[in-house]
């Protein structure tokens, strides 16, 4: 920054101090909600229902956890979505980045049709029940499959790849390697994929994001309750208030029950969502990276 | 169709590796999204199973008038419209004005705290999003109506009232994303020509009117990019949230056009009647879209295509 950005006037002074004041406020409106769930997963229910939980927690327990790790559903549903996460992601990324490569190439030929084929889908679609039918009419429903492949490939990640692609690896380092003999299998995965190792890692992650928060696949394909990801089991617990009666052993009063009830939900959403919040911040530059490259329009 | 030249036909035969990278994401698309294309015929027959897209019997436009006389028709269209609109005038902005904001912070580390703050709803999934608004919002423990109890007021079922669907799904989604999309105009303002600031410094511009000349001018094409895709959007607001927040006391807001198709096509199996339901939607999508696209291309010369 110049020397001279730096000189304040009154007016920049006062804009310097309003902006940190409301940029701190957002922060903590933001972080509340997030902090909240974690001290009262560890308060006593008691004092949560009587809304003595503020700031820290009280009467710290571990009840909520010990409730929920004693629940066979929560773990199924963890190894279902780390199943899913896994098969998915593979696929996912596998396939986009093989779609983008050939279409980051200069002189491809039919690369202006195969991407309005790819891009017309943006604009139009079957719709849910063309799609479910198809899920259905090819004995996919209560599979994994249902899951992982119909929607593999998808169009902003293959722009994105491809814009990378394009930036970092350009044509003259192909065409120096195919003179020396190089086949365009050889070049992609001795020189390209080891090129591209910041591409992989957003895409790897965008797409575990996506299998691990998603649901809505699964609950029109899924009927079997032992193949449910841990999203499915949540919106039990969570949204229609259906705790597991095993979570629930020795709770004897509506009331107590109740309580205990708020204690689990508690407990799951932190559970859930711990896996990502822990490893975000690691990954934030990836993200935000994967978010830019994305951005420049190609 | 122009006839490939010799050299097109040794240009594909000499790059028949790179097809076959293809040959994954065009089976994938050709079965998944251009096999159900042709499934949108059942919107204009009478679906049966037994007989199959192909063999089932044209009853034209029938399921769309019937779609257009039912007695919630206009219910629905409203609570689609209302929704998209009051949400997209409340969440646009937002990431705009804190992204500019972010910008002009001087301390990086700070920053870098903020950011790293805003950015995390964004990663945690609608499930727990709703799950949190029902915890927070419970009538008896929910920490939102012990805060109105300490202030004096009488508790607010939050969760089973129609007149709060809308508040609440539009500021649940402000909170969960406007971290996150402030990253793309971060990466915009910093593009920003510094000599700009500089000229205008000398000049003697405030902060604010910097802001104001400077910047805004600047990140202007990207805002436009995105409120295009924004309004080409709205038709299709979050299908997922919205579902999950309905029940049956909030149903008179709720009940919007995806979450109507959801409930007639895989709850009561009304195949046919859904797919005309959701084709109209995307339909009005389509014409959004396009019409958008082009009065943006004749008043800022930016556009998507």
């Amino acid at each position: 920054m110049n020397e001279l950005l730096k000189r304040k006037s009154r007016g920049d002074v006062w804009f310097d101090v309003i902006n940190y004041t409301v940029l701190t406020v957002i922060m903590l409106l933001v972080l509340f909600p997030l902090y909240f769930v974690l001290i009262a997963s560890f308060s006593d229910p008691n004092l949560i229902y009587s809304g003595e939980v503020w700031l820290f927690p009280k009467g710290f327990t571990l009840d909520g956890y010990v409730r929920i790790f004693n629940d066979s559903s929560i773990w199924i549903g963890y190894a279902n979505s780390i199943l899913y996460a896994g098969v998915g992601t593979l696929i996912g990324v596998a396939v986009t980045v093989f779609a983008a490569y050939p279409l980051a190439r200069k002189n491809l030929v039919g690369k202006t049709f195969i991407m309005w084929f790819l891009m017309i889908t943006m604009f139009f679609s079957g719709g849910l029940i063309p799609t479910y039918l198809l899920i259905k009419d090819l004995h996919m429903l209560n599979t994994i499959w249902a899951l992982v492949i119909p929607g593999a490939g998808g169009v902003f990640n293959v722009i994105i790849v491809r814009t990378f692609f394009q930036s970092s690896i350009p044509d003259e380092m192909w065409e120096a390697a195919s003179i020396d003999g190089c086949s365009n299998t050889k070049f992609f995965w001795s020189i390209v994929l080891p090129l591209s190792k910041s591409i992989l890692a957003v895409m790897v992650l965008y797409h575990v994001v996506g299998f691990w928060n998603g649901f809505f696949d699964a609950l029109i394909y899924l009927n079997d309750e032992n193949k449910y990801p841990l999203q499915l089991i949540l919106r039990n617990i969570l949204v229609q208030n259906q705790v597991n009666s095993g979570m629930m052993v020795d709770v004897e009063s509506y009331a107590a029950k109740m309580r205990v009830t708020e204690l689990i939900k508690y407990g799951v959403i932190i559970v859930s969502s711990l896996p990502l919040l822990l490893l975000y911040p690691f990954l934030q530059k990836y993200f935000v990276k994967g978010v830019m490259i994305g951005s420049i329009k190609g | 169709m122009i006839k490939p030249s010799r050299k097109t036909w040794s240009r594909m035969k000499r790059d028949y590796e790179l097809y076959l990278f293809l040959l994954p994401i065009i089976i994938v698309y050709l079965v998944f999204k251009y096999y159900p294309m042709y499934g949108v015929q059942i919107a204009f027959k009478d679906f049966s199973p037994s007989r199959g897209i192909w063999g089932s019997e044209w009853v034209g436009f029938q399921h769309f008038i019937d779609f257009f006389d039912s007695y919630n028709f206009w219910t629905i269209m409203n609570n689609t419209l209302t929704l998209s609109f009051l949400s997209l005038i409340f969440s646009f902005p937002a990431p705009i004005i804190i992204a500019i904001m972010l910008n002009q912070m001087l301390g990086k580390r700070y920053k870098k705290f903020i950011q790293t703050v805003i950015y995390a709803p964004h990663f945690i999934s609608t499930v727990v999003l709703v799950g949190m608004l029902h915890v927070f919002l419970s009538p008896n423990s929910g920490i939102v109506n012990h805060f109105i109890a300490w202030l004096g007021g009488e508790p607010i079922l939050f969760m089973a009232n129609e007149g709060w669907f809308r508040p609440l799904y539009i500021l649940s989604g402000i909170w969960q994303e406007t971290g996150f999309s402030t990253i793309i105009y971060l990466a915009a303002l910093a593009g920003v020509n510094p000599e700009l600031h500089e000229a205008a410094t000398m000049d003697g511009a405030s902060k604010w009117k910097r802001v104001w000349n400077v910047d805004i001018p600047s990140i202007l094409p990207t805002i436009v990019i995105l409120l295009i895709l924004a309004l080409g959007n709205i038709m299709s607001i979050g299908f997922e949230k919205a579902f999950l927040m309905q029940s049956d006391l909030n149903y008179a807001t709720s009940n919007i056009i995806p979450t109507y198709v959801y409930e007639m096509g895989i709850q009561k199996a009304q195949y046919s009647f859904s797919t005309a339901v959701g084709l109209f939607n995307s339909m009005i999508n389509i014409v959004l879209i396009v019409t958008v696209n082009r009065v943006a291309k004749k008043m800022t010369e930016t556009s998507l295509w």
